[in-house]
């Protein structure tokens, strides 16, 4: 056991540390034209699952860019887009195997989509209807699915990290070849719960790979205004976890990083710590104008390091892509995803009593009289309650 | 006191004289013998047993994966028993005081007494049972004395529980291991090693939701939870030099709470008297006084009284006259039945 810090050997004057020796470089393997940098090696992807990780990257630009429409149009209450992020989140989930619990913050939809969550399903849930599987009670964008193994997103920011590490630790108790992929945004790192998580992660062994989302903003608020050191990634190293920090519009350098990541969860059951470098191209969410506090040029500079772009450059060198086969796939998926709107806003809402269960698994007497007397008032008032 | 409930039991059990310490140990050693899901996590629970001993050996049978200490965040502690509980395990975390149980707050309010119901079902954490010491009553000054129960009876989707005595304990501390939703388990440190009586040394469970009537009276209704009986029991031995009967009702749960047993008792008695540790304004007792006023309104023979502490800060020197003793209840019982 170990009793105190390995001492380093020591030194002769008062010289203080401030980190600025430990700089991590991001791991980048594709040029934005596609091509392989010079010296890095191409991870081991199959034209089936590079096609697979690019088709669903496209689907959400157009599920965001069409989702955010109806927001504007007013058919929906609210929403958040990926945009910018897509290759952040596709080249990580893409790296997990289906028994991975995936525990999200609230941007990384992709998860969902590449895991075979249904446009229906998505419909189901931003409109609140009767077939979502959260039974109408969350915001849009709170997904989740028990068949997918992803855990339902909760609004308040952070949470999910240590709660991670503990389901990461009774996966390891249960001897399963199973991890936890864990992600939050940058801003969410100052919780107190990324302290907690990491470092139980870390103390416990827990065989959970944490992916910090360095996307600049926190709604407003800046990196420049949310931490004083370079970026989140060093801190990995302060709780003794294994981290590495990549290009986030990189989808060749993301997959890369995720498989080794989940080697190591897996294999050495211990914590690891992925940073990816992007940009939140879109709003924080549509009751957010970024227009605000940042500038176009500054926007411009990231959207021509747009990550899909840059695949699609790459599978096209790879000549397993043509343009025809982009246009083709987008006009399927923009009449896929309006016919599901459609039908999903049109589907009848949850029915009352769904207003009472699942707060306990059954549903208490004090809280069976509180419905009665609701239904009882809402029969005097029909009209005023109707959905 | 500690022998009244011995009626729940099937079988004569074999029995023998525990503290309420030693029968919290006793219950999560067949929680963990009988459930190899079950686990216990928090701040020196390992090898040494917990500050208090409540966790004394266990490690030492069950092993450091299944027993083991965490770093100091109480944050994380819950966070991640809410994990390995919606994981399939059955955790049972330790905080070390309740006064520190507010950095958890987020992940107990927000996110435990949430989960089912935000996931539409689709998960869970109702394996999750929180083991907390509370109370004053021994010189620990405002941050080893909180009685925070009300808190957390404000929110929908946690059940609380405070037991009273050794074979409560054990027995109520088993039933909220194995419940299906998320338990905060408030144990009366006070009483850790004063409260000894015979208990089973097997298995057995004391329902949740359910109150126990104590002791049968006709003239006032005493109603409390956790140490705070022992102060109760002794104001209702005085009233009775003084010919005034009391019914004595140990609630046992908070959150459901038996509002039938306690209105049932009232409608008899007319009078209803509440006591807790925790202070007055937005204490239990007021939720417990509305609704019971509201059923038992025309049974009422006077106003239904509180007796609780101060609202202060928990005080360090002047704790005795703080603390809602047996004194204070006695004097408000008078005055109730004089009314």
């Amino acid at each position: 056991m170990k009793i105190a810090p390995n001492l380093s050997p020591a030194k002769r004057a008062p010289k203080f540390e401030d980190g600025s020796s430990l700089r991590i470089p991001s791991l980048q393997i594709l040029n934005q034209d596609g091509s392989v940098i010079a010296g890095a090696t191409v991870p081991d992807l199959s034209r089936a699952q590079a096609t697979k990780i690019y088709s669903d990257m496209l689907y959400i630009r157009m599920l965001d860019e069409r989702m955010q429409s109806a927001q504007r149009q007013g058919r929906l209450s609210f929403y958040m887009t990926c945009t910018g992020e897509e290759a952040s989140v596709a080249g990580t989930i893409a790296a997990f195997q289906p028994q991975d619990m995936a525990m999200a913050q609230y941007r990384e939809h992709l998860v969902l989509r590449y895991r075979g969550f249904t446009t229906a399903q998505f419909m189901n849930q931003l409109f609140g209807n009767l077939d979502d599987l959260g039974k109408g009670r969350q915001m849009p964008v709170h997904y989740g699915s028990r068949e997918l193994n992803i855990m339902t997103i909760s609004s308040p920011l952070a949470t999910q990290i240590p709660q991670a590490s503990g389901y990461a630790y009774g996966q390891k108790l249960k001897g399963k070849d199973a991890c936890t992929l864990c992600y939050f945004g940058e801003g969410a790192a100052s919780e107190g719960d990324f302290h907690a998580g990491l470092n139980m992660a870390a103390v416990l062994n827990c065989p959970v790979v944490f992916v910090v989302r360095n996307n600049g903003y926190a709604i407003s608020t800046s990196c420049a205004e949310q931490f004083a050191t370079d970026g989140i990634a060093p801190r990995g190293p302060g709780y003794g976890i294994k981290t590495i920090r990549v290009d986030g519009n990189d989808i060749l350098a993301v997959y890369a990083a995720s498989v080794e990541a989940r080697r190591i969860a897996t294999q050495e059951q211990r914590p690891v710590l992925i940073e990816t470098m992007s940009y939140r191209l879109g709003a924080h969410s549509t009751s957010d104008d970024p227009s605000g506090y940042r500038s176009k040029q500054e926007e411009q500079i990231w959207r021509d390091k747009d990550p899909i772009q840059r695949m699609k450059n790459w599978l096209i060198a790879q000549c397993w892509w043509t343009e025809e086969s982009d246009t083709d796939l987008q006009k399927s998926y923009r009449t896929e995803i309006l016919a599901e709107l459609k039908l999903a806003e049109q589907r009848d809402k949850p029915p009352l009593g769904d207003l009472i269960t699942d707060v306990y698994k059954s549903v208490p007497t004090h809280l069976l009289e509180q419905f009665q007397e609701l239904e009882a008032h809402i029969a005097k008032y029909p009209d005023h309650y109707s959905v | 006191m500690a022998n009244s409930t011995v009626r729940e039991i099937g079988n004569e059990p074999k029995t023998s004289k525990m503290n309420l310490l030693q029968a919290i140990n006793s219950g999560l050693d067949i929680a963990m013998a009988t459930d190899q899901r079950v686990i216990c996590l928090g701040e020196d629970i390992g090898q040494f047993g917990g500050v208090f001993r409540a966790t004394s050996n266990l490690q030492k049978k069950y092993g450091n994966q299944r027993c083991f200490n965490t770093p100091i965040t109480e944050q994380g502690i819950v966070g991640f028993a809410i994990g390995l509980a919606a994981q399939g395990s059955v955790p049972v975390a330790e905080i070390q005081f309740a006064d520190y149980i507010f950095p958890a707050f987020d992940q107990i309010v927000n996110e435990a007494a949430k989960y089912r119901y935000r996931s539409g079902d689709e998960f869970n954490c109702g394996g999750l049972t929180i083991r907390t010491p509370y109370g004053g009553g021994i010189d620990g000054g405002l941050y080893h004395s909180q009685s925070p129960e009300a808190y957390f009876c404000h929110t929908p989707g946690l059940k609380v529980v405070m037991p009273s005595n050794a074979y409560q304990a054990k027995g109520l501390l088993l039933s909220a291991i194995r419940d299906p939703d998320p338990v905060i388990f408030f144990e009366p440190k006070a009483i850790y090693r004063a409260s000894v009586g015979q208990v089973p040394e097997g298995d057995y469970e004391i329902p949740l939701g359910i109150a126990e009537v104590v002791q049968l009276g006709t003239d006032i209704t005493l109603l409390g939870w956790g140490a705070q009986m022992v102060q109760i029991i002794k104001a209702a031995e005085l009233a009775a030099a003084d010919g005034i009967s009391c019914e004595i009702i140990d609630l046992r749960s908070l959150l459901p709470w038996d509002r039938d047993c306690v209105a049932q008792s009232v409608t008899k008695t007319g009078r209803l008297l509440i006591s807790h540790e925790a202070p007055l304004t937005g204490g239990y007792a007021g939720e417990i006084a509305a609704s019971i006023q509201q059923h038992c309104f025309l049974s009422l023979e006077a106003p239904i009284s509180r007796v609780t502490g101060l609202d202060t800060p928990f005080p360090l020197i002047h704790e005795k006259q703080y603390l809602p003793d047996y004194l204070k209840i006695y004097e408000a019982i008078v005055a109730t039945c004089n009314y």
